[in-house]
């Protein structure tokens, strides 16, 4: 074993062999990297129910895999699907339906949605009774197994990890919208620890339904600007108003360094290191003075064993919230230093939306990328800078060619989430 | 600060030093103890509710006082039943655990919550049902009934993770937060987890558990749509396993705080019990897939272990299939040296999902500590008394639909422990 099969701390070098993605942009990584490097959105109306009345109209939703019926734990498990065979054929690892280690999956929590609630009372029309007693009455008449199947909230792992043969229980995990960064956050421990060699890190979301949008529109997070579309989001300018909800999935296939070297595998990337520290402020806002995210921050940088310096892009969280953008840009000028005015941001989200539980997951396949291609992805809708932010590099509407060697991706979340995680290239 | 993960070359003990619980029988680990090993005096019987969601019978949740593990008035008011259970019951762990308000431990705890959701509102759910189907489904506007009817604070009531988040904002752990998902097998998994953190030195303390609410008829829909309720009079466990099967769900909080042995010694906690080994594993439970994985498990777990009496708390949900192969397992126990003492603590505390595996810990770890054991807790003849106090436990858990897993505690003593 040579030494750079391990990192600054000892542990085993863990990189990227395989990844796969879908958003509104389209399926793969070679059609979203075209559009997003195009400067192009993926936001569009709605057409998948009546948004009549709704203050919001619109979402990045993914809406050309024909998933019919629609729920969101079948579209979640469908993207899931298309971007874990992407990133198992990359990575050409295991044999069909055996991959040779665990799942992490970030997933949306499940729950009954109203066409299946309609259907089972729908069912006993004749019923005197009503309400949760008519729907149980219904159950009580016939069986819906599937249906059962479907809304557990094992259900998108168990139907991973059959398809996969992944090894182990299914880790199905919520951290809100930090879901993704933690799914990777998670295998890259296992592998850390010895657990395993290898894992497959998912994370999905195809929760763009009425009840999810006027929830999320109740709480005032969503953008209004319905018309056009594609410039509601509006990461780090001053006239953001809010996220729009999207729909995407990314997997990534995680190896040590030494097992992908062994059997020949390219390497897309390395994960040198992930940061995490929970928020006792509130549920949904940031502690004012933003320590929970530069110690988050901090750590990742520190796991990593780099310097803010190092760092050539920060892949942004960036939902485009008043807040948000506010509090992830002070404290990233809190952990990195001056350094951060010239340090090139930019939002993956101002152009596929907030992929919520998927994000973290979607934007590590576009920060990989990034090293890999040497072009930044832009932050489209960025016309008016904040004054409240100072100095800011947003990579403003239009890619930029950077030769970028570590990144760092940040993700958090309602509930106090925080996730942080560096990329880099492959050790020379 | 950095923990050096993978180089440790030893790994580290793994204690249970504290522990909260929440139920029908009461509040507090003592509590349970008490009701569950025939020490106060009545006889071990269950509290029911037979009325209020029948057919099916629940446990429901002893009279709680929540004030006194959440003391902001806004705190609650943020939370419905399922949250305020598991932050109350997280809160009573760090309290036994001596780690309440102690502000450095818990801002490097790391925390894992295996989590269902939370409740919906039944009352708007069956407005919206009423004026959008039936001869109502052109007429009604769904789109305006949720607009005005849904309270913005109950999509974080609901939230999967916002009950780690409540446990963060009121208990003040925030070294890391991660919730599982996933019926009982994320207690299990995120059990196992923190198992293995511990003991390969990412984690030094950890704050593990889930919470369960029975008494509300979303959650009741949810299992029943496969028709997997009890919906008779009640049964014990294995009594209903023979006649026909289902669950009976049971209102729980269970948490439990982990700690590697260095860690509890340095701060002078005192521990319950060793987390010796656990095991876990899936299968699409074809007909004995379930009976192999546990055979092949508790062949690793049992390396080395004492031949002779095991006690076993089994939490199984009553759920036909996996309920008939877990005791064809414990039945072979005989077969290869162990004979085990089994107690479904289900009978008692009803089934409660995400957080029934870190509750059989909690009982496992309460035994060991107290050198004592529950009483058979159902009349079919699976449960014999006891003769001694086992000095290991095994811990199962078999998910009413996918999962399998055991963990083996075994006693400290008092050398040990010091």
């Amino acid at each position: 074993m040579t030494n750079s099969m391990n990192d600054h701390l000892g542990r085993p070098v863990v990189v990227v062999t395989g990844m796969g993605v879908v958003t509104s942009l389209g399926q793969g990584q070679q059609d979203n990297w075209r559009d997003l490097t195009a400067a192009k959105s993926g936001i569009r109306h709605i057409s998948r129910f009546s948004t009549e009345g709704l203050r919001t109209t619109i979402a990045g939703c993914v809406d050309f895999l024909n998933v019919d019926p629609y729920s969101a734990p079948a579209l979640s498990i469908a993207m899931a699907e298309s971007a874990a065979s992407e990133a198992i054929e990359q990575a050409n690892i295991g044999t069909k339906g055996d991959f040779p280690g665990p799942l992490f999956l970030a997933t949306p929590p499940t729950e009954l949605e109203w066409p299946q609630r309609r259907e089972l009372y729908g069912e006993e029309s004749e019923s005197t009774l009503e309400g949760y007693d008519r729907l149980l009455s219904a159950c009580r008449t016939n069986k819906h197994e599937e249906m059962q199947r479907l809304f557990q909230f094992a259900s998108v792992g168990e139907h991973l990890a059959d398809k996969y043969g992944t090894k182990g229980l299914p880790i199905s995990l919520s951290t809100a919208c930090a879901s993704g960064g933690t799914a990777i956050q998670l295998g890259v421990e296992a592998i850390r620890r010895g657990d395993t060699d290898t894992a497959l890190c998912v994370g999905t979301d195809g929760t763009v339904n009425l009840e999810a949008l006027v929830r999320f529109s109740l709480l005032s997070a969503l953008s209004t600007r319905n018309d056009p579309p594609e410039a509601a989001m509006a990461s780090f300018s001053k006239d953001r108003d809010g996220f729009i909800m999207a729909e995407g999935a990314a997997c990534l296939v995680l190896e040590t360094y030494e097992k992908a070297k062994a059997r020949g595998a390219e390497i897309l990337g390395v994960l040198m290191g992930c940061g995490e520290h929970a928020d006792d402020f509130h549920r949904t806002r940031t502690s004012p003075d933003g320590l929970p995210m530069i110690k988050t921050i901090t750590k990742a940088l520190e796991d990593a064993g780099i310097a803010p310096s190092d760092i050539g892009y920060v892949n942004a969280h960036g939902t485009s919230t008043p807040e948000n953008d506010k509090m992830e840009y002070f404290s990233l000028k809190q952990a990195f230093g001056d350094v951060m005015e010239t340090t090139p941001i930019s939002s993956n989200k101002s152009m596929i939306g907030h992929t919520l539980s998927a994000a973290g997951a979607v934007e590590a396949v576009f920060s990989l990328m990034t090293m890999r291609n040497s072009m930044i992805p832009p932050t489209i809708n960025y016309n008016t800078p904040d004054p409240d932010m100072g100095k800011i590099d947003a990579v403003p509407n239009k890619a930029r060619e950077a030769d970028v060697s570590a990144v760092i991706s940040n993700s958090f979340g309602f509930g106090g989430q925080n996730v942080s995680v560096v990329y880099g290239r492959e050790p020379k | 600060m950095k923990r050096n993960d993978a180089m440790s070359k030893e790994n580290a003990d793994v204690w249970i030093t504290g522990i909260g619980l929440l139920s029908s029988l009461g509040e507090g680990a003592d509590v349970h103890w008490a009701a569950m090993s025939g020490k106060s005096g009545s006889t071990v019987t269950p509290v029911l509710d037979n009325e209020n969601y029948a057919p099916y019978p629940v446990h429901p949740l002893v009279e709680v006082d929540y004030a006194t593990q959440i003391q902001k008035r806004g705190d609650l008011r943020q939370m419905e039943p399922w949250q305020r259970i598991g932050t109350y019951t997280a809160g009573l762990a760090l309290a036994d655990a001596g780690l309440s308000g102690d502000l450095d431990a818990l801002d490097h705890m790391d925390m894992i919550v295996a989590a269902g959701s939370g409740e919906r509102d039944a009352e708007m759910d069956q407005k919206v049902l009423e004026s959008t189907t039936g001869d109502n489904a052109n007429k009604g506007n769904s789109n305006e009934i949720l607009k005005s009817e849904l309270r913005p604070t109950l999509f974080l009531a609901q939230l999967s993770n916002l009950l780690a988040g409540n446990i963060s904002i009121v208990h003040k752990v925030t070294g890391s937060s991660r919730t599982y998902m996933g019926e009982e097998l994320a207690g299990l998994a995120s059990i196992e987890n923190a198992y293995n953190r511990i003991s390969k030195g990412q984690s030094d303390l950890m704050l593990i558990g889930g919470a369960n609410n029975a008494e509300r008829k979303d959650s009741l829909l949810i299992f029943e749509l496969g028709q997997n309720l009890w919906g008779d009079e009640f049964k014990s466990i294995w009594e209903r396993a023979q006649a026909g099967g289902g669950l009976v769900q049971g209102s729980v909080g269970a948490f439990l705080v982990m700690e590697s042995a260095k860690h509890a010694k340095a701060r002078g906690a005192k521990p319950y019990a060793k987390l010796s080994g656990i095991s876990s594993d899936r299968c699409r439970r074809d007909d004995g897939q379930a009976k192999d994985n546990l055979d092949r498990q508790f062949d690793e777990l049992s390396k080395g272990m004492q031949k002779g009496t095991l006690g076993v708390l089994s939490g199984a949900s009553g759920a036909k299939q996996a309920t008939a192969e877990e005791l064809a397992f414990l039945q072979g126990l005989d077969d290869k040296g162990f004979q085990p003492v089994t107690r479904a603590y289900g009978s008692m505390m009803g089934h409660s999902f995400e957080a029934q595996m870190p509750a059989g810990l909690a009982l496992a770890a309460l035994a060991l500590s107290k050198g004592e054991y529950l009483e058979p807790l159902d009349g079919s003849g699976v449960e014999a008394s006891a003769d001694a106090a086992p000095e290991q436990i095994m811990v199962t858990s078999v998910g009413h639909w996918r999962g399998e897993g055991l963990a083996l505690l075994t006693s400290l003593d008092s050398k040990e422990a010091k």
